[in-house]
């Protein structure tokens, strides 16, 4: 494996690497100049996905456990930064960390009990869900967090102090800079240490133990750091579309759908997310065009794809892309 | 709160506990010999109840009787799917069997939801306002109904898997596949016709669910949570722990929904299911997981 990165790297030197990541940044920070508004808000929703699969990814893809549950921490995300909002006025540049804090604290105590007692595979997806569950019931129950209704956003104009504009170009930048940020944390998540333990704990937990690595530590930071961000996300869907309710947020729909596009695109690759979202969200455009808006008609789509690539590309799109044209930008982090 | 209340909410734990237990069969049964939990069990319930829906609506058959209708009906597109969807991924890693599932579970939800729409839909029959009472406590004919019949249908798959050659073949391959195949069991078809029969229980429920429960696309995911904890509850290989899991798990359903406001009784539910996976001492799903 190593000889085989080695190469990979004098074939494509970092100079090459950073010039092909500018052909494609540039061109997407001009967008908004040009674009129409349309093309706009599909490339917002394009990058939240890729953002939350990412965030996904950190312990889903990585480490090989699959927490199905994310939609807690983005529901927590949403809402604590909205009611602070609301009921006492603080901008949400400041509620969102709060309710990043917030997500990685129920995280530590998902992930601290789940780990504890050796929960794996289907039992750590299971005990996510439920946890998303509670959530959801709680925030449709409790009148004081908006009940089954929601939240609805105030709107206070075109202030950025307080998250909002009328303009989704402010909304664009936003997301591209969070986006940039996760892959960027992904990429050095990938070439330290822990990035190298999680992959060992995917393949082979007892063995890595063995070795000396901790895993339950590790697997909490990422779990931590995966909640964290995913908050941040539910935050910014919050004042992008000022308003929020328990099961857009919380719902099994709503951890989903990140995880989707992650494994299509490539589970445990730094692109995969950013890949998988890209594929899905011009599949989704392509069928309302052709069919209208049928409910339901993307997600069975969805389901399919998901079927036939667990069948036939188990590995993901961005695996599969760097076999058949030896490229050596989306490569699957190997156990080396 | 008077104690008839209780006791009536009790009874009808039992009742709703009854049906959780036939669902959580089928899956038990497809979990012990293929070590796949089916996200899809859920929608093909919800599938179930739309075609009991449907033959009430369309043809006025009654939904009891059309339980003869669902169970070869689910059987054979649970034969179907574990031929084009399980059986490639039979030896691929865990995850990705996970995965596979919710693909399922997310086809199924989404054309039900394209074809028969959002719309709430239930039957109307008359023995839907036939009570028993005695004293102040009632119990409605149909989930009594439901509840004899899940308890005949769990007999008879009891006395098939425990007496007849076929359910002796069944056990033989969960225990062990390697052994089985030697001694000349076509494990396939094993495979085959449990994950028919695992689905075909759920058809079975769905007909008797349909007289007193609300059905729309999205009801799936609740219940195979429900049966999922119902099967780690009651163990593996135990049939009549399964059984007991699931009635313990009806009765907290509705329990809580006495002392708690709204959907909150879900709460209490996922609670006990939080604590069941987490104490639960069956260390094989544990490792399986």
């Amino acid at each position: 494996m190593t000889d085989n990165r080695s190469n990979a790297n004098r074939r494509f030197p970092w100079p090459a690497q950073v010039g092909l990541l500018m052909a494609v940044l540039v061109p997407l920070c001009l967008v908004p100049f040009f674009a129409t508004e349309h093309i706009v808000s599909i490339l917002i929703m394009m990058m939240l996905y890729a953002y939350l699969g990412s965030c996904w990814n950190i312990l889903g893809g990585y480490s090989g456990y699959l927490p199905f549950g994310n939609g807690a921490f983005y529901g927590i995300g949403a809402y604590t930064s909205s009611l602070l909002f609301i009921k006492a006025g603080v901008t949400p540049w400041l509620g969102m960390w709060l309710g990043a804090v917030l997500s990685s604290l129920l995280a530590l105590f998902i992930g601290l009990i789940s780990f504890r007692f050796r929960l794996k595979g289907v039992l750590f997806a299971f005990i996510t869900i439920a946890f998303a569950e509670i959530c959801l019931q709680v925030a449709a129950n409790v009148e004081s967090f908006g009940g089954n209704i929601g939240v609805l956003i105030p709107l206070k104009g075109n202030h950025y102090s307080v998250y909002q504009s009328t303009n989704k170009a402010f909304f664009y930048y936003i997301i591209l800079i969070m986006l940039a940020m996760i892959v960027l944390l992904t990429r050095l998540i990938e070439k330290n240490k822990i990035g190298v333990y999680l992959v060992a704990i995917r393949e082979e937990e007892r063995a890595a133990e063995a070795l000396g690595v901790h895993s339950n530590r590790y697997k909490l930071y990422a779990f931590m750091m995966s909640g964290f961000f995913t908050a941040l996300g539910g935050t910014f869907y919050a004042q992008y579309f000022m308003y929020i309710d328990p099961g857009l947020m919380f719902g099994f729909g709503a951890s989903l759908e990140p995880v989707l596009r992650t494994i299509i695109g490539g589970a445990g690759t730094v692109w995969g997310p950013v890949i998988g979202s890209v594929v899905l969200e011009v599949l989704s455009e392509v069928t309302r065009s052709l069919f209208g808006e049928i409910s339901g008609l993307h997600l069975a789509i969805y389901g399919l794809i998901l079927i036939l690539s667990c069948i036939y590309i188990p590995q993901g799109l961005a695996t599969a892309i760097t076999n058949l044209l030896k490229f050596p930008f989306l490569r699957k982090m190997e156990p080396f | 709160m008077s104690s008839s209340i209780i006791i009536s909410s009790f009874i009808n734990g039992l009742t709703v506990g009854s049906i959780y237990a036939l669902i959580a069969l089928g899956l038990t049964l497809i979990f012990g010999i293929m070590k796949i939990i089916n996200f899809a069990h859920g929608s093909l319930l919800m599938l179930g109840m739309y075609c009991s829906f449907w033959l009430f609506e369309l043809f006025h058959l009654d939904p009891y009787l059309s339980i003869f209708i669902n169970i070869p009906l689910l059987f054979a597109m649970g034969v179907l799917i574990q031929k084009l969807v399980i059986n490639p991924v039979m030896a691929a890693p865990h995850y990705i069997q996970i995965l596979v599932t919710v693909g399922l579970m997310l086809f199924l939800e989404n054309v039900a939801l394209m074809v028969f729409t959002r719309d709430l839909r239930s039957v109307i029959v008359i023995y839907q306002q036939w009570v028993f009472s005695w004293g102040s406590i009632n119990i409605g004919f149909t989930r009594l109904a439901a509840t004899i019949l899940a308890l005949i249908l769990a007999a008879l798959l009891f006395l098939m898997l425990k007496f007849t050659k076929f359910g002796k073949a069944i056990r033989a391959t969960s225990q062990n596949k390697t052994g089985a195949s030697l001694v000349g069991i076509p494990v396939q078809w094993i495979y085959l016709l449990t994950f028919g029969i695992g689905t075909a229980c759920v058809g079975a429920a769905g007909a008797m669910l349909i007289p007193y429960y609300t059905l729309d696309p999205h009801i799936g995911l609740s219940f195979v949570l429900i049966a999922f904890i119902t099967v780690v509850m009651g163990g593996l290989e135990s049939f009549g722990g399964v059984f007991i899991s699931g009635i313990v798990i009806g009765v907290a359903e509705s329990l809580g929904a006495l002392f708690m406001p709204g959907s909150m009784k879900m709460v209490v539910v996922f609670t006990i299911f939080i604590l069941v996976i987490l104490f639960s001492p069956l260390k094989n799903i544990k490792e399986q997981g």
